[in-house]
C-alpha cells in the first residue's frame, strides 16, 4: 500500500541566513512517513531550498527587518503541493522571474555565478504560481513525487 | 566552513569536511577556497565526498572558486553524490567542470 501523508503540516520560521537549513530539515522530517526515494528527497530539498533562499535574500533583504515565512505541504494524488508565504518585498514586476537556463557557452571568466535558482525551480517543479495577496507573497508549486498510481 | 587541503605532487586536493555547501556558507566557502589554493599547484581537486547537498548558491560559489584560480589553473570535482551531481547536470555545469565519481578515480585519471 502506498504510504500516505494524511495531515497537512505547516513549517514556520523567521527569515535569517541559517533558518532555511533548519526549516528544510523540519520539512524533510515531516515527509519521512512517505518513504520517498533518496532522489525524490533531493529534489524536494533542492526546490524548497531555492524558494526559501529567495525569500530570505530578496523578500527580506539584508538591512531590512526579518519576517515570518510559512511553508505548507499537502499530499495529493498528483504529488506534494507546497505553499510558501512571506510578508516581505514583492517579486520585481509583481511576477515570477523567467527562470531561463543560464548561458554557459561563454569564456570561463564570464561564467554565471548565480541565476540558477529559478531555473531549478521551474525545471523540477510543476504548476509554479506566484501571487501578491495584500502584503504577502504567496508561491505555490507542486512536486510530482509520492504520486498515486 | 571546514576545508582542509593536501598537496600531492602537482595537485592540490581540497577536502570539504561538511555535508552542505548552501546559501548559509557560500561566501565563507569562497574565502576558504582562496586560502587553501592561493599560490598552490595549477590543478586543484575538490573532494566533495562528504557533501550531500549543494544549492544554487553553493554551485555559484564553486564556479566563483574556479574563476578565482585564474587562467592556466583547473578545478576538478570528485566524489559527487547523486543529488549534488544532479544540480551540476541540470544547470549544464557538468560540461564546465571535470567530474569524477570518487577522489581515487580523479587522481588516477588526472595522473600525467
Amino acid at each position: 500500500m502506498q504510504a500516505n501523508l494524511e495531515e497537512t503540516f505547516p513549517v514556520q520560521f523567521e527569515s535569517g541566513p541559517l533558518a532555511v537549513r533548519s526549516a528544510l530539515a523540519e520539512i524533510l522530517t515531516g515527509l519521512s512517513a512517505l518513504k520517498l526515494e533518496q532522489e525524490e528527497l533531493g529534489t524536494v530539498e533542492l526546490v524548497l531550498a531555492e524558494a526559501l533562499n529567495n525569500v530570505v535574500e530578496h523578500a527580506y533583504p539584508e538591512g531590512s527587518p526579518a519576517g515570518p515565512v510559512d511553508v505548507n505541504c499537502m499530499h495529493r494524488s498528483n504529488g506534494l503541493h507546497f505553499t510558501v508565504i512571506d510578508e516581505g518585498l514583492p517579486m520585481p514586476g509583481g511576477q515570477l522571474p523567467l527562470g531561463l537556463q543560464a548561458n554557459i557557452d561563454v569564456d570561463m571568466i564570464d561564467l554565471p555565478e548565480g541565476g540558477f535558482g529559478w531555473f531549478l525551480i521551474q525545471d523540477l517543479a510543476k504548476d509554479v504560481v506566484y501571487q501578491r495577496k495584500g502584503e504577502r507573497n504567496v508561491l505555490d508549486l507542486r512536486l510530482a513525487v509520492a504520486v498515486e498510481a | 566552513m571546514n576545508l582542509s587541503s593536501t598537496t600531492d605532487g602537482d595537485k592540490c586536493i581540497v577536502t570539504v569536511n561538511e555535508n552542505r555547501i548552501d546559501a548559509a556558507v557560500a561566501l565563507t566557502f569562497k574565502d576558504r577556497m582562496r586560502n587553501e589554493t592561493e599560490g598552490g599547484p595549477n590543478l586543484v581537486v575538490l573532494d566533495l565526498q562528504q557533501v550531500d547537498f549543494v544549492d544554487s548558491s553553493g554551485l555559484g560559489a564553486i564556479v566563483a572558486s574556479m574563476k578565482a584560480l585564474g587562467s592556466g589553473r583547473k578545478l576538478a570535482l570528485a566524489g559527487l553524490t547523486p543529488t549534488v551531481e544532479k544540480v551540476f547536470r541540470l544547470t549544464r555545469m557538468d560540461s564546465v567542470f571535470s567530474l569524477y565519481p570518487s577522489l581515487d578515480e580523479a587522481l588516477t585519471q588526472l595522473e600525467c
